[in-house]
């Protein structure tokens, strides 16, 4: 679950992390005032929304009259905001913070990250600051330094100390020392995933400040985290992929016409591979889970069926802890609850299938049955492209 | 032989009454299965399935001298459930739960480094040797017993490459699933050495997903150490970045963590790879067929 940067900055005050000085605002007239209130003479007008690559797209502006940032905050709100992470639909912004702007001296790169290699939590540090981590990676490794935390005593001051000094802030470690130890207490109390300041800065003053945050939680742990998932902003998801989160499917929207609706997740992108690999491209990932009902999947379709895309569904199930005959009996309810215009190409198999089979052969629902899981890629990637 | 469990595990199940597990231990048990018993806390001294009910893990081993742990608990309360089976001295504890904390996993990991408990998953659809033990959630009907070592992060991927191995006559000696979690107690790479070190595996099928790079990494070790033919599949070719794909593993955060820069690297090092999953059947058989057509089912 991710949370909008005025939250993470609230997050990080919390456990005494400088921020720039700021308040969320709704409307122009609340930036005014905002910035009449935080005094100084520049402002930075910030669209709050979950994707990345704000600045370069227009979602980051600086205003130098109160005046000033009503007008920008006028046309930021409301605004659809495409920038390189939101897809071609963009993002509706709907809230934007208004901070006063830093003097900036130095600005440099700093992250905490549950790394899958290093199976632990490691602080990720660079000297260039403000400007893409990956872009970094691939033209300077060595600008990149990088500290395993051993999870059975934590992050260490002495690690600090070697980070400060690996990015030129060999005289500021106290401070920097302070910095992450609290980054670390908060990553680790709120079960993230993901803890990103880019840029934090060293401002004129020799003070460093949090300029922007990003923070990535684990779903895994929210049902521990109460007042963490009361942050979650249903207007960043999409609203069909929140529709299915409700009825415990997992989908994520793509942008093909081959609707799939699959058990497993990991059946459900090799099924997505093997439509590829056919030459079709899936409109969706959907894994129905284990112990799916008939209204599971009757659900599934009635999701992937918003999709205005979808030519055909490919309906693609191993069943272990799953019943053939549930899922059948689900397809037979999609279909008696919606016309379905789009061809249902349907691999069953695993347990209960001969039932199964029996179901959506007496239903008289005219579906295209497919023996393994290329018939059934091939088969639904020719039907998309005949009915597209 | 066979890698992590055989015809002489002791299994045990922890949360034996609830309702998965007493399913999924008696799937287990017609399947062949030695299970031993099982751990509630509270239901200490009853019977259900007609063995014995254990307060705690630790007198389940006294008792029954168990050596194998089926933990069918659910994600909030698993790495507590595992680091008990470890203090009791249980060989392999495999977790089920899809839902673990991912930081629980990172302190249960250091908690256990150095001792001996091999932890399979979390997530993860189980361990199973054909015709000896099961100790997981897997349709047992589509295993046959055989010579092909399978590893993978997916359940239902799993099931499909085994499904078109048996299809094909193919056998398995040992299928782990170690699950689709991004901290897990078990590496692909340790899979591949007990593989390796296994007399009654051929050739070894490696399911992996997008996300990090402990496949690529798998097949770097096998290129150098291993005399077995190693298979690859990814799964997530056609998957976009920064999503996660189901498993909580499964999110391409960098360009190598991509499924065909992965396989593009497992190639690179001399293995073959499978880019269709409905392939994986008959890129095995090439496999076996090349070293002289033994492989099949037992």
């Amino acid at each position: 679950m991710n949370i909008h940067e005025y939250q993470a900055k609230a997050l990080l005050r919390h456990y005494r992390v400088t921020t720039p000085r700021g308040e969320v605002v709704y409307t122009a007239k609340a930036a005014a005032r905002v910035a009449e209130e935080l005094g100084g003479s520049r402002w930075v007008v910030k669209a709050q929304i979950h994707a990345g690559g704000r600045g370069k797209a227009g979602g980051v502006r600086i205003g130098g009259s109160p005046q000033e940032v009503a007008e920008i905050a006028d046309r930021m709100l409301g605004s659809t905001l495409v920038t390189e992470q939101t897809g071609p639909a963009g993002q509706l912004v709907s809230r934007l913070l208004i901070e006063r702007a830093a003097r900036i001296e130095r600005e440099f790169y700093l992250s905490l990250v549950v790394d899958r290699d290093a199976q632990r939590i490691v602080v990720i540090a660079s000297a260039e600051g403000g400007v893409d981590i990956e872009d970094v990676a691939q033209r300077d490794p060595d600008a990149i330094h990088r500290e395993e935390v051993d999870p059975g005593v934590g992050l260490l001051d002495f690690q600090c100390r070697k980070v400060a000094t690996a990015i030129g802030l060999g005289s500021r470690t106290t401070s920097f020392t302070r910095l992450l130890k609290r980054m670390y207490r908060l990553f680790r109390d709120k079960d993230c995933l993901l803890l990103e300041i880019n840029p934090f800065i060293e401002a004129e003053d020799g003070e460093l400040v949090a300029l922007d945050a990003k923070m990535t939680f684990d779903d895994n742990a929210l049902f521990r985290q109460g007042a963490v998932a009361e942050l979650r902003d249903f207007e960043e998801e999409d609203p069909k992929e929140v529709d299915a989160s409700g009825h415990g499917l997992n989908y994520i929207a793509l942008d093909g016409n081959v609707g799939c609706i699959v058990n497993g997740a990991g059946l459900a992108m090799g099924t997505m591979d093997a439509i590829a690999h056919h030459g079709g491209r899936p409109a969706n990932f959907l894994d129905v889970g284990g112990g799916a009902s008939p209204e599971k999947i009757a659900n599934a379709f009635r999701i992937v069926l918003k999709d205005p895309n979808v030519t055909a569904i490919l309906v693609n199930i191993f069943a272990g802890i799953n019943r053939c005959d549930w899922i059948a009996e689900g397809v037979v309810r999609a279909s008696r609850d919606q016309a379905i215009a789009a061809p249902v190409i349907v691999r069953l198999t695993g347990t209960n299938v001969e039932e199964g089979r029996r179901i959506l052969l007496d239903s008289g629902l005219s579906l295209i049955q497919a023996e393994d899981l290329d018939d059934a890629a091939a088969k639904a990637v020719a039907a998309a492209g005949a009915s597209a | 032989m066979s890698v992590f469990v055989d015809r002489s595990s002791r299994v045990i199940i922890q949360g034996f009454t609830g309702q998965h597990a007493t399913f999924h231990a008696e799937e287990a048990m017609s399947f062949g299965t030695r299970i031993v018993g099982g751990v509630t806390p509270g239901k200490g001294g009853t019977t259900h399935l007609g063995l014995p009910v254990f307060n705690s893990v630790a007198e389940a081993v006294e008792e029954t001298g168990a050596d194998v742990s089926g933990i069918f608990v659910p994600p909030a309360l698993a790495t507590d459930s595992l680091l008990e089976a470890a203090e009791a001295g249980v060989a392999v504890a495999v977790i089920i739960a899809d839902g673990v904390p991912v930081q629980d996993m990172v302190r249960t990991k250091r908690y256990l480094s150095g001792r001996s408990t091999r932890i399979i998953g979390p997530n993860s659809p189980g361990i199973i040797t054909p015709g000896a033990c099961k100790v997981g959630i897997m349709p047992s009907h589509i295993y046959l017993s055989g010579r092909v070592g399978v590893v993978s992060r997916s359940g239902t991927l799993n099931y499909e490459a085994v499904s078109q191995m048996t299809g094909l006559g193919l056998g398995q000696s040992t299928c782990v699933g170690i699950g689709g979690d991004p901290v897990n107690g078990t590496d692909f790479r340790t899979v591949l050495q007990a593989f390796e070190a296994d007399d009654d595996t051929d050739v070894v099928v490696m399911i992996g997903e997008i996300g990090g790079q402990q496949e690529v990494e798998a097949a770097a070790w096998a290129a150098q150490y291993m005399s077995k033919p190693l298979v690859a599949f990814i799964a997530g070719v056609s998957a976009p970045r920064g999503r996660r794909m189901g498993h909580a593993g499964a999110v391409i955060s960098g360009e190598s963590d991509t499924a065909t820069a992965k396989l593009d690297a497992i190639e690179r090092l001399g293995h073959r790879v499978v880019r269709n999953p409905a392939d994986i059947g008959d890129t095995v058989l090439r496999a076996t067929k090349e070293l002289g057509g033994h492989g099949g089912g037992a």
